[in-house]
């Protein structure tokens, strides 16, 4: 008997809840699987899969949203072994379910911890209430590839958000692994996109896009680039979260700001009376 | 319309000083460079004050003074101790109110009724509610133990001076950072009476200076290396302008910037209230207001009764004297504001909108402009798409609710809106869908110190107002 012969994966973008290639048909080769490399047509394509899933996403309710990132954990935990064997340390891949399942939590209390009634000087009923601020661009940090992409996109689409990441371009594998994990948990396509490839090429796309909301540029590197991109999303005064720090710690509490960053206030008032 | 006798308030409640200098340190120092400028009353053209301009060195100096004082004295100092500095100058602001309303009316133009029923309550009210912050930061929902950032550079607009330098300065200041302020150029007499304020509540030095001047002296406060934090109120385009020149760096930003808002006329609304929420929404401070209902949509099967209305209630606005106590519209705040909303106004009938103003009858000095309504305007209009920032309304209709989300969304902007209707699941549904930072249901243009306000879209970002109001002023 000859040993069998294994089939391998291909490895593509995750657009709209679909597996495309690169529209310009590249990819480059990454710990011997030839990844897709993504263009500015699909980074422009991304986005407005986006743009689209963003009413349904952001009009289900947060306990719904809350089972559907828990669900992403309960799929991540069922192939931990998967992303083990793609070189990924054991304890990223388990904080990684974790950090899902800490965010899974948040979708029906943020509104609680980050809104409130507000005890204005006269008759009036006045309550503050935090809202997704749309599509958010995001950039996930070279390493740790599993947990630095988990630690973006969670944040983001939790309060109902959608997101386009450009993951990290010399760990991309486990990121298409997560985007199989995330097309089999019954989140809506295109709630989170992800492009493989350069992040010169995608990310000041996306950071002029007018129709992004935010841009994260959490894994930017190089401090010319972030502010390059910081520079480009003023054009329609995106929100804007900076670099992590070099030696930011990925396993510590993320706190909040991350989710906050991406959340508009609304504020609504009504005369009482009779 | 009734005639009233004349009802001015008296201006000898102020002291006006032939000129001002910088507020830097706690005392008040001529500007290295020399210049200066005046500060004129719009009513009038009646100059009121000559104005040290601020230079780069002097704004260093400035930041210099705050830092010095937010390393030695305002951020070691206890939050007991910085609460009852605010505290003081709440109350100090309460007890010269009649002294800062007539000067707010003087330098900027708005109503005294309106300075002194809205403005300078309000200010007194912010202080109040910060400085109760300052000792409870840890209970603010951003921690154990929240930092202040530093040096706040803070650049505010003309049309609501002394409540924006309120919104400013008292959240950074509780928050435990100090401050360099720029008042509007046009409008800078009340803050530098804030600085004696500070002086009497002996405020230490250096944690609050004011730094007279035009868009120079702000962009070199705000790029200016050694602060940490810049806000800003006002155009959406300078508003970009400093989003970019902070790029890159560790400033923290919040800007709250123009909007269009639309106020939402329902077939079902008590016509009468929604008329005077109308009129209050655009002529309030002679539409000066970066959250002023400019866009009125009305809904079709209404819309004759609802513009009936609103033209007798506009035929009986005065418009005049800003001193005299029954003036409902007050000056326009400058010759370069005048001329914008004339620009836009013109651009309103050339593309084939229908004007209207009631028969009004001007001041012949000063800068003025009839309320004015157009109808006909269509979502292509310009006036249905740029910020006007006067006393002019722009009148569009829809047939179904869903019609008036996307109209009312249907913009760059989203500051606020309005919505008029007697069924409550209207307005929550409604509420839900239109993409702006404050919706006022059967009222407008209400502010609290409590209640967070702020932008979606590009009208701007962070919140300024309750609890949400420190955390732009916090390491977090």
């Amino acid at each position: 008997m000859s040993e069998r012969v294994a089939v391998r994966k291909t490895y593509k973008l995750f657009i709209g809840g679909k597996f495309p290639r690169s529209e310009s048909g590249r990819s480059y080769l990454v710990q011997s699987a030839n990844v897709s490399l993504a263009s500015r047509k699909d980074a422009r394509d991304a986005v407005v899969a986006a743009r689209a899933a963003v009413k349904g996403w952001a009009g289900a309710t947060a306990y719904n949203r809350g089972q559907i990132l828990y669900r992403v954990a309960e799929m991540l935990e069922g192939r931990r072994e998967q992303f083990v064997a793609l070189g990924l340390p054991a304890d990223e891949v388990d904080a990684a379910i974790d950090r899902w399942v800490w965010y899974a939590g948040w979708s029906d209390k943020l509104s609680q911890v980050y809104g409130g009634a507000n005890p204005v000087a006269g008759p009036y009923f006045n309550l503050s209430a935090p809202e997704p601020t749309g599509v958010v661009a995001a950039v996930a940090p070279e390493e740790p590839a599993l947990l630095g992409l988990v630690s973006v996109i969670a944040p983001a689409i939790v309060s109902g958000n959608t997101v386009v990441v450009a993951a990290s371009p010399v760990a991309p594998l486990a990121a298409v692994t997560l985007a199989e994990v995330l097309a089999t948990s019954d989140l809506p396509g295109g709630v989170v996109n992800i492009l493989t490839g350069r992040l010169a090429e995608t990310v000041p796309t996306l950071a002029a896009h007018m129709d992004v909301n935010a841009i994260d540029l959490t894994g930017v590197a190089d401090a010319e680039l972030a502010a390059d991109l910081e520079i480009r999303a003023a054009e329609n005064l995106k929100r804007v979260l900076r670099p992590a720090p070099a030696d930011h710690d990925w396993h510590a509490d993320p706190g909040i700001t991350r989710m906050t960053t991406l959340l508009e206030t609304k504020t609504v008032w009504h005369p009482k009376g009779v | 319309m009734f005639e009233y006798a004349p009802a001015p308030e008296s201006r000898s409640v102020v002291d006006l000083k032939p000129s001002y200098g910088l507020f830097v340190d706690g005392a008040f120092v001529d500007p290295a460079s020399g210049g200066s400028f005046k500060s004129v009353n719009p009513a009038s053209e009646e100059v009121l004050a000559e104005i040290a301009e601020a230079g780069e060195e002097d704004v260093d100096r400035a930041v210099r003074a705050a830092r010095t004082a937010y390393e030695k004295v305002w951020g070691p100092m206890p939050g007991r101790d910085r609460a009852k500095y605010l505290f003081r100058i709440a109350r100090i602001i309460q007890e010269r109110s009649r002294e800062l309303a007539v000067l707010e009316s003087l330098d900027n133009g708005k109503p005294i009724k309106e300075s002194r029923d809205v403005d300078l309550p309000l200010v007194a009210a912010h202080f109040f509610y910060y400085a109760g912050w300052a000792d409870k930061l840890p209970h603010a929902g951003f921690g154990p133990d929240p930092k202040p950032l530093g040096v706040a550079a803070q650049v505010i607009p003309w049309n609501f001076p002394l409540l924006m330098l309120a919104w400013k300065i008292a959240p950074a200041l509780a928050a435990g950072n100090t401050v360099v302020l720029k008042p509007a150029e046009t409008t800078p007499l009340t803050a530098l009476l804030f600085a004696e304020i500070c002086q009497q509540a002996d405020l230490p030095a250096g944690v609050v200076n004011i730094v007279t001047g035009a868009g120079d002296t702000g962009r070199a406060l705000v790029e200016h290396p050694g602060v940490d934090k810049v806000a800003f109120t006002g155009s959406t385009e300078v508003g970009r302008a400093i989003a970019r020149s902070v790029a890159g760096t560790r400033k923290k930003l919040t800007l709250e910037l123009g909007g269009k808002a639309a106020n939402i006329v329902f077939d079902d609304a008590p016509i009468d209230q929604a008329v005077e929420g109308i009129v209050n929404g655009i002529f309030f401070n002679q539409g000066h207001v970066c959250c002023a209902g400019s866009r009125l949509l009305v809904q079709e099967s209404v819309a004759d009764r609802v513009l009936e209305s609103l033209k007798r209630r506009m035929a009986q606005l005065r418009v005049g004297d800003p001193l005299d106590k029954n003036t409902d519209v007050g000056a326009i705040n400058s010759a370069a504001q005048l001329a914008r909303i004339r620009e836009l106004s013109d651009a309103g009938s050339a593309e084939g909108a229908e004007r209207w103003s009631p028969p009004c009858e001007l001041p012949e000095r000063g800068f003025w402009f009839a309320p004015t309504i157009f109808t006909g305007v269509t979502q292509a209009h310009r006036i249905a798409r740029e910020e006007i920032f006067g006393p002019v309304l722009s009148v569009l209709t829809f047939r179904t609710p869903a019609e008036a989300v996307e109209k009312a969304n249907n913009t760059p902007y989203g500051l606020s809106a309005g919505i008029w209707t007697d069924k409550g699941s209207r307005i929550l549904w409604l509420a839900d869908r239109l993409r702006a930072g404050v919706v006022w249901a059967n009222t407008f243009n209400k502010f609290d110190p409590t209640s967070p306000f702020g932008g979606y879209k590009e009208s701007g970002y962070g919140r300024e107002g309750g609890r949400h109001g420190l955390e732009g002023y916090l390491n977090v």
